[in-house]
């Protein structure tokens, strides 16, 4: 898949999580723009991972701060 | 004959619309079966039956709002017959009599006693939500034979719009439309209204607790250094469908804590402290739409950290979905709050009656910590009770609340 597939499946899966979600800035952290706690956030991984079969190891939370990253390591990954 | 009875819904709802009846006269149920859906500012909640039985006569009609406590239904308990025809003011039912009649043994009055916790409900649960189930009764769609879209596969609106579309046209109507026609199915409310009523129920029940509960509020900063490395190293080798989240173990440390002291672990009634059987841990949940549920998990003490987890994260997503059962709604027999996500210190929570406690927990941070004549940062949580002062008193809180920071320390013994 690439960078805009990817891109697309992790909107969706946002927005499912978060159905208000309307606009995201994907430059500045998801956290401030997405009222995601920390079931949600595992949720959206656990959606990524099952409908892009990759492997999110928790040490690498902290590179996915914004949606450009996200979609960045998600790409990278998905290769 | 077994008189069914709409159960207690938590101590913020005292009624419930009937939307569904999930059983027949003439069928069989079991102990733990789901019998009904019962609409309620909170949830649609799945009502469940705790005797075996022969659905005899369902009395609540659809679309009835009806206050908690009302014979909803008739079952006839194993082994008795039908009453003859008129005996009872049921229509005849078309009944299969169960074996050849025994001497009919009286069933003896159901436990008052909290029922058993049901098993976690399977991931195959067919989720809708409730402006889906509405959308879907106007276009006349069976939302039960829908395959769900949303998240974990729930049915929404989406769904039951292309549904309709790709449906083939309805028949036109009959002339005479036939007495079982949907019309008669209730309408749910719409959400503004269960805002509103969400808005109500929350405030009569912290209302009462703030004018009959004499809290007292005590709070302890909690090192997690061990805690975070234990759960660093157990999730770093599991798939991410296997991860366990902080809050999971401090379910488990305040269960544990609890067996120690079952003084928390209860209800105020009737002017005194009635302690539970099991300990059924009610999370709070905060909804999207605004608003908050507090469901129970069952018997936490006894699940694994791994089958906690599994029903923590059931609870959350059904609570989010609006699709809870009644047992987890009135059986919290406590109630644990974490609001670390959003950044606070330390919670100041308010008991949700009758119970008689309630632990929050805030942010895991560094914070300056004191060991060994030097100040270092360590990663710490601020837990706090807050309990009803006329079922205990601060020093026994103090120790509860010292052995849920000690379970938390020692995260192997979880």
């Amino acid at each position: 898949m690439d960078a805009e597939g990817i891109r697309k499946v992790v909107l969706d899966e946002l927005r499912r999580i978060a159905p208000e979600l309307e606009e995201i800035e994907p430059s500045k952290l998801l956290r401030d723009q997405v009222d995601l706690d920390s079931m949600d956030w595992l949720n959206f991984l656990v959606a990524l991972h099952e409908r892009l079969k990759v492997e999110i190891p928790e040490a690498d939370y902290q590179k996915l701060a914004t949606l450009d990253q996200v979609v960045a390591y998600l790409s990278a990954k998905a290769k | 004959m077994i008189e069914f009875k709409l159960p207690s819904l938590g101590a913020d709802m005292d009624e419930g619309k009937l939307l569904e009846w999930k059983v027949k006269p003439g069928e069989k149920v079991k102990r733990g079966d789901l019998v009904a859906v019962v609409e309620t500012p909170k949830a649609a909640v799945d009502i469940e039956i705790w005797q075996d039985g022969v659905v005899h006569e369902l009395i609540t009609q659809l679309g009835t709002t009806i206050p908690v406590g009302t014979v909803m239904a008739r079952l006839l308990a194993p082994g008795e017959t039908a009453p003859p025809p008129g005996a009872a003011p049921a229509a005849p039912v078309p009944l299969a009599p169960v074996a050849p009649v025994v001497p009919v043994s009286v069933p003896a009055a159901p436990p008052a006693s909290v029922p058993a916790a049901p098993p976690p409900a399977g991931l195959g649960r067919h989720l809708v939500s409730p402006a889906a189930r509405k959308h879907a009764r106007e276009l006349g769609v069976d939302v039960e034979k829908l395959q769900g879209s949303g998240p974990h596969g729930a049915v929404t609106v989406e769904d039951v719009e292309q549904a309709k579309k790709g449906a083939p046209k309805p028949a036109p109507a009959p002339a005479e439309p036939p007495a079982a026609a949907p019309a008669a199915a209730p309408a749910a409310t719409p959400p503004a209204d269960k805002a509103l009523a969400m808005r109500k129920a929350i405030a009569a029940a912290m209302s009462r607790s703030k004018r009959e509960i004499p809290h007292y509020y005590l709070s302890q900063t909690i090192p997690m250094q061990r805690a975070m490395d234990w759960l660093t190293a157990r999730n770093e080798k599991r798939p991410v469908t296997e991860r366990l989240l902080m809050g999971a173990l401090q379910l488990k440390a305040v269960a544990l804590a609890l067996k120690d002291f079952p003084d928390f672990n209860g209800f105020w009634k009737e002017n005194a402290f009635q302690p539970a059987q099991g300990i059924h841990v009610g999370v709070a949940i905060s909804l999207r739409q605004g608003g908050l549920i507090a469901p129970a998990i069952h018997g936490v003490a006894e699940l694994s950290l791994d089958e906690l987890m599994k029903a923590f994260a059931d609870l959350v997503r059904r609570a989010r979905a609006g699709s809870l059962r009644s047992s987890e709604m009135s059986d919290p027999t406590i109630t644990v709050t974490n609001l670390g996500d959003q950044g606070v210190d330390e919670v100041f929570a308010i008991i949700y009656p009758p119970q008689v406690a309630i632990v929050g927990f805030g942010r895991l941070a560094p914070r300056p910590w004191a060991a060994d004549g030097m100040i270092g940062a360590v990663p710490a949580v601020v837990a706090s009770l807050a309990a009803d002062h006329r079922a205990s008193d601060g020093h026994r809180g103090a120790r509860f609340l010292a052995a849920i920071a000690a379970r938390l320390q020692q995260p192997e013994t979880l």
